[in-house]
């Protein structure tokens, strides 16, 4: 019987021969932690008596939500993990490098890996082909002590997309739009595997966003084949050696498959509170915005920044709604210098921040005021999620939110591109 | 024998409700972090609840961020049991990693304020208010140990590694 893709992961990294519905103790290639769960995944480890992780070179910290801090106790909880850091041997990624998750992808995540974070939104990764899952951080701190944790080896739904997208849409409005139709809890425990011409067609930035946004869904992981596209992405990254190909069975056993015609979506926003109140864009034509969020571990890539400031270069953002732009790793953000997107983003009227997490998780850099609504680039709209449970928050394409930006309300890029 | 009462909420109730980003600054201050729980789905309930009652939700509880300060503050405040339709995959597993015990049970049965006493032993939840009797769901035999031992970190210390039943 033929397998998925988490099922030859986690066999591989296992030795057991895993299926569906198995515990099993995995090897992990990379374990990491971020600055909001870093402190108690530390607290932990050292509670359990552990001195040093089992492989310490496999562990990484990332002080990237609350970066530069914005308060003298996550400045304590920043020295607290530099300290750890040093003291345990695990790298270190200080402020200004970027998200974690954007990090990982472009740094350290190999397909075939296994990889878990102190943070949902580990899954990106998956873009990749490593199985890569967020956990706390007590089944943190013991994955780094062991250098493995136990899994249950998840059902799969097979993704089937075909078809080309059409002009405005991207990545992020499938991803949307299939959230909308599983439901926020639809995939729970769950893989999701990413098949088909569209998938395989699509470049690897599309297909972070994608696997970034399954934990939406509730997903355990989102899974791509690794293949030529893979391969050219690692090769860029300087480790083109780890490249090799995974894919799933054409045997394999799926739970669920569902086939998406990608021709025919268009651009999709989630409406507060939850990702998966998904509508058409146009829908929410006169809805008005007065932030605007372009980042994020979901859509803060070059490709992103691009894509917006080909939409407002030369132009400005409407005077009564605010641009705040926060490049993904400092890589995106120099690429974006030189090839002149942050000079058109800046000439709109936007607010540059610093590489990391930004206003995403309602820390600093944009909190919401009371009934204020922003449109996100992000993954999240929960009630409270930007520092204001009396805030609203949209969730969309880099696309959308440029000529939302453009326009002071929601508007569907067609209309300005 | 688990003895205390029902606190109901609502469906999808994310770790952003229970323990929002924006008291981050309080993470390394768990007794502070603490008198937030629930703050921002019911500012009341922080107030109320007492030692050993339960939080009773619908689908999906504790979906979004991996922060497991949210079960953690949910166990600080003297909850001893989550029961709900659904939880979210991280949160279940970090739930029991701190040794609280998550129940799955069809809880629309189950009014808020209502007595319940929840038998861990047999699998069931019997509503004292109302008579009626629910079971709930098996949890998986390694977590079973886990929340045996109080959490992973005492299982840890402990068994010195995972320990996977036959
Ligand atoms: S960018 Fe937002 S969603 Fe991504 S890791 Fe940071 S806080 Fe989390």
């Amino acid at each position: 019987m033929g397998k998925t893709l988490a099922e030859k992961i986690l066999s591989q990294k296992s030795g057991q021969d895993a299926r569906a519905g198995d515990i099993v103790i995995a090897r992990v290639d990379l374990v990491f932690l971020q600055d909001t769960t870093g402190p108690l995944t530390a607290r932990q480890f050292q509670a359990t008596g552990f001195q040093k992780p089992a492989n310490p070179k496999a562990c990484r910290i990332f002080i990237d939500h609350a970066a530069p801090s914005p308060s003298r106790e996550l400045a304590d909880d920043h020295i607290f993990l530099r300290h750890f850091a040093r003291e345990t041997g695990c790298g270190l990624s200080d402020v200004g490098e970027g998200v974690c998750h954007q990090l990982v992808a472009e740094l350290w995540a190999n397909p075939g890996d296994v990889i878990v974070g102190a943070d949902s939104h580990t899954v990106t990764a998956g873009g990749v082909g490593a199985f890569a899952t967020g956990m706390g951080s007590s089944d943190v701190a013991i994955a780094m002590a062991l250098g493995q944790t136990w899994f249950r080896v998840p059902e799969t739904f097979k993704i089937a997309g075909e078809g080309d997208m059409a002009r405005g849409v991207t990545a992020k409005d499938i991803i949307l739009y299939l959230i909308g139709q599983l439901g926020a809890d639809g995939a729970t425990y769950k893989s999701l595997e990413f098949v088909g011409s569209a998938f395989s067609k699509m470049n690897m930035e599309g297909r972070l966003t994608i696997a970034n946004m399954a934990i939406e869904a509730g997903a355990k992981v989102g899974l791509f084949p690794s293949d030529r596209v893979t391969r050219d992405f690692l090769k860029a990254g300087g480790r083109g050696a780890r490249y090799q190909p995974i894919q799933p069975d054409a045997d394999a056993t799926y739970e669920r498959v569902v086939e998406v015609d990608i021709s025919r979506l268009e651009p999709m926003v989630a409406r507060p509170h939850t990702v998966d109140n998904v509508v058409p864009a146009r829908e929410l034509k006169g809805t008005r915005i007065e932030q605007v969020l372009l980042g994020t571990c979901t859509n803060g890539r070059l490709g992103d920044l691009a894509l917006a400031a080909s939409i407002l270069k030369g132009k400005k953002c409407h005077p009564e709604t605010r641009l705040v732009v926060a490049p993904a790793s400092r890589a995106v953000f120099k690429a974006a210098i030189e090839a002149g997107y942050i000079t058109d983003l800046l000439d709109a009227g936007a607010a540059i921040v610093t590489a990391g997490c930004g206003p995403c998780l309602g820390l600093h850099q944009g909190a919401l005021g009371k009934g204020e609504s922003c449109l996100s680039t992000s993954n999240r709209n929960f009630k409270g999620r930007m520092g204001n449970p009396e805030g609203f928050i949209y969730l969309a394409s880099p696309a959308t939110a440029a000529a939302t930006a453009l326009r002071g309300e929601i508007t569907d890029p067609r209309e300005v591109i | 024998m688990i003895k205390g009462k029902a606190h109901k909420f609502g469906d999808d109730i994310s770790t952003d409700l229970i323990v929002p980003g924006r008291l981050a600054h309080l993470r390394s201050n768990l007794p502070e972090l603490a008198k937030h729980v629930l703050e921002d789905a019911d500012p009341t309930f922080a107030g109320r609840v007492k030692p050993g009652d339960f939080v009773v939700a619908g689908k999906n509880f504790g979906m979004g961020s991996s922060r497991e300060h949210a079960p953690l503050v949910i166990k600080m405040a003297g909850v001893s049991a989550v029961l709900a339709r659904s939880v979210a995959r991280i949160f279940f597993r970090n739930a029991i990693n701190q040794g609280l015990p998550i129940l799955i049970c069809d809880t629309s049965r189950i009014s808020n304020g209502d007595e319940l006493e929840v038998d861990m032993a047999r699998g069931m939840v019997n509503d004292i208010t109302s008579g009626v009797e629910l079971s709930f769901g098996k949890i998986p035999p390694v977590m079973m140990a886990i929340l045996g031992s109080g959490g992973l970190i005492p299982y840890i210390q402990k068994y010195k590694g995972f320990q996977l039943p036959d």
